[in-house]
């Protein structure tokens, strides 16, 4: 899987915890890209249940039932990459999770998915959830996971549709000559 | 040798250059029509050089490499200051300016809006003014900007074909009853042209810089032609701080920092400003003294007001089938039937509807900035079948909307940085809801099964703030962009727009950056420069 590590050295060399995850589709656009189905992110400004936490909090940010949490782990990656290097940030996340649970009374992972949201939406305008929603917002959907997932083929594109289905739109009309125009290389040819 | 090698540089002691400031649609045009004249030319620029072959299909990485991203801060009743408070304004910091980054839409302005006072009346809330040009004076130089654009559909060039996010726009204007529908006067060559660069080969990444050089950008077109010359120099990472003047009052030096920081000095005979609208204004500012202590060229007061971005938004109808709207050029197309001025919709001045496409990565941030949750996710989860359209309208000027100092907040060379103040009249509001209202009705002709307003995100189109007038106490420049009250001074860029009209500004720009170099050489040649 692209950018995530599965390599056990990396893990002890970084010496951060991991967090193991598996697709659960088994087919899909991702699972096509994957060459195993497990998947693993190590972390090393967070511990592995911030690193989780904060997963299924992104989850109920900008949920996407058929979207793998292999992506969603992509903004965990970046957020505790950025935390590495930012005290301050890394506070605000490990004091983010630690309010999670604490409302919770417990572990607030471990309450059921409704009950989960209850306390994302009553964080709305605290500066936990403005930086959880706006890493998530553009991470998430910054990545080959994502493109895969939605269907935009990114740098893909870089040569040109021209001669792949720039206009290959056929469930309308088609449009008199007066309101497009002709294909430049047959113009030329 | 690379066609941006200078193949004449000009010491900085030489009083007899003209020296712009920019190198975007404005100051890019105005170097390669001077230096066409032999007249010798010295072309700051604040960005670095990246060509064609630097172009990245990938839109954050892509906007890293380009945008303008120097502090700046926003303030006023617009939803941008909420959502983008250091991001007002989408243009870059690049050689070739914002021609990089253009969709390259080049419709001429229509004959009533270069009298926007006089045809719509003296708006309360809006500071109008009539232009001192009428089209018929600049039919000319359209002529000519059309053809060193290679405008599609005028010089015998045929349209563009139609991708699917255009035949989606179609199908529903003519619905609706919309005629005026087509792929548009764009400035990508629909065939090669005379300057041999190809053909649009609809990457899509129209924004992020045209790898082909197939749309018009001063880049690869009027800037490695005015070095060709010898008459130009080209100084990259140059990042004009100030302009000096002399005892009598005219503009003699112009000190820039350099790329290692450096400030430099160079001696002019005339200087260009063309920053784009906040710079420009900024720089003027930035540059009072003890003669000009209100700034540069602000008798009337008006210097950094009137600023205008065109009345925008954006509709995005989601159909049952595929469109792939980020497939071909991101301005694909145009609605010109709400162009006119027709005040029974209730507002002045019109609107056009064109095509828009973002990639994944732009539709999540722009759609709906500072959402969240389901509805949201609903949408981006059919993106494949989305089709957008974007509004552009015409934006009156008002004197509070302006560019400001920050006196207190400085950049990295400690210049006070700027903030710019925006808040929408009511006309805007009234034409962006008759278009939204429009723009929705076309997507459910074509079959949508939902439609997103878009607010407006940070402008493209930035106009106004050093606006020409005809009375000196009206405004910064005369019809020539020349300051009222400094000779030797120019503003050649869009911040010499009296009113915004309708259209996409670049065509307009490159005219009066053609009918500019004719009046200073005129000048030159009778002495009075």
């Amino acid at each position: 899987m692209p950018d995530i590590t599965t390599s056990r050295r990396g893990f002890l060399k970084g010496g951060g915890a991991l967090i193991v995850g598996t697709l659960t589709l088994s087919s899909g656009s991702i699972a096509l890209m994957a060459p195993t189905r497990t998947w693993a992110l190590e972390v090393n400004a967070l511990d592995e249940h911030q690193g989780k936490t904060l997963l299924k909090f992104a989850r109920h940010l900008y949920p996407h039932d058929d979207l793998e949490d292999a992506a969603y782990a992509l903004v965990v990656k970046e957020l505790d990459e950025s935390a590495e290097d930012d005290p301050g940030l890394r506070a605000l996340l490990q004091s983010g999770v630690r309010g999670l649970d604490g409302a919770a009374g417990g572990s607030w992972l471990d309450l059921d998915d409704d009950e989960q949201f209850l306390y994302v939406a009553a964080l709305e305008g605290e500066p936990f959830f403005d930086k959880m929603r706006s890493t998530t917002v553009v991470s998430l959907y910054n990545n080959d996971l994502a493109f895969a997932h939605f269907g935009y083929p990114g740098e893909k594109g870089h040569a040109g549709y021209l001669h792949r289905g720039f206009n290959d739109l056929h469930w309308l009309p088609e449009l008199p000559d007066k309101a497009s125009g002709p294909m430049p290389d047959a113009e030329s040819a | 040798m690379s066609m941006y090698d200078n193949k004449q540089t000009f010491d900085q002691d030489d009083d007899s250059v003209v020296v712009i400031i920019g190198s975007g649609a404005g100051g890019g045009t105005l170097a390669n029509e001077l230096a066409q004249k032999g007249i010798d030319v010295v072309l700051l620029e604040a960005g670095a050089l990246h060509t064609t072959a630097d172009f990245i299909a990938d839109e954050w990485a892509s906007f890293n490499q380009l945008a303008w991203l120097d502090d700046r801060t926003t303030s006023g009743g617009w939803r941008v200051a909420k959502d983008f408070p250091n991001l007002p304004a989408w243009i870059c910091k690049t050689v070739g300016g914002t021609s990089v980054h253009w969709a390259g839409a080049s419709l001429r302005f229509q004959e009533h809006e270069f009298k926007a006072r006089s045809t719509y009346g003296d708006l309360p809330g809006a500071n109008m003014l009539d232009w001192p040009i009428e089209l018929a004076e600049m039919e000319p130089y359209y002529d000519k900007a059309e053809k060193k654009l290679n405008v599609t559909r005028t010089n015998g060039n045929p349209g563009l074909p139609a991708n699917s996010n255009f035949k989606v726009m179609y199908n529903g204007a003519t619905k609706i009853g919309y005629q005026k529908c087509s792929t548009g006067r764009m400035a990508i060559n629909s065939r090669p042209s005379s300057d041999g660069r190809t053909y649009c080969h609809q990457r899509g990444f129209c924004f992020q810089g045209c790898s082909y050089g197939a749309k018009w950008s001063t880049l690869y077109t009027e800037i490695p032609a005015a070095l060709k010359t010898g008459h130009a120099e080209l100084r990259p990472e140059c990042h004009a701080a100030r302009i000096e003047h002399d005892a009598q009052g005219k503009v003699n030096a112009v000190i820039y920092f350099d790329k290692d920081g450096n400030a430099q000095r160079q001696k002019a005979r005339a200087v260009a400003v063309a920053g784009n609208t906040i710079e420009s204004p900024r720089l003027l500012l930035n540059s009072a003294s003890a003669m000009f202590p209100d700034g540069l060229a602000n008798s009337s007061g008006e210097l950094g007001r009137n600023y205008m971005q065109h009345t925008t938004a954006s509709v995005y109808g989601i159909f049952d089938d595929r469109v792939d709207m980020f497939k071909g050029t991101v301005m694909a197309g145009i609605i010109e039937d709400e162009g006119g001025h027709d005040p029974s919709r209730g507002f002045a001045g019109g609107y056009l509807l064109q095509t828009i496409a973002l990639g994944l990565p732009f539709t999540t941030s722009f759609l709906e900035p500072g959402t969240w949750g389901r509805d949201f996710t609903s949408a981006i989860d059919q993106y494949p079948n989305m089709a957008g359209m974007w509004i552009v309208g015409e934006d009156l000027p008002r004197a509070d909307n302006r560019i400001t100092l920050n006196m207190d907040r400085r950049d990295q060379y400690g210049l006070p940085t700027p903030n710019v103040h925006y808040t929408s009249h009511p006309n805007d509001d009234a034409m962006r809801e008759h278009a939204y209202q429009q723009g929705t009705a076309v997507y459910e002709a074509a079959g949508a099964t939902r439609v997103v307003r878009t607010p407006p995100y940070p402008a493209t189109h930035n106009m106004g703030t050093c606006r020409m007038s005809e009375k000196a106490r009206d405004g910064v420049c005369n019809k020539h962009g020349q300051a009222h009250d400094i000779d030797n001074l120019f503003i050649s860029d869009g911040s010499q727009y009296t009113t915004s009209a309708a259209e996409n500004p670049t065509l307009t720009i490159v005219s009066l950056a053609i009918r500019q170099a004719d009046y200073i050489a005129e000048q030159m040649n009778g002495g009075a420069l």
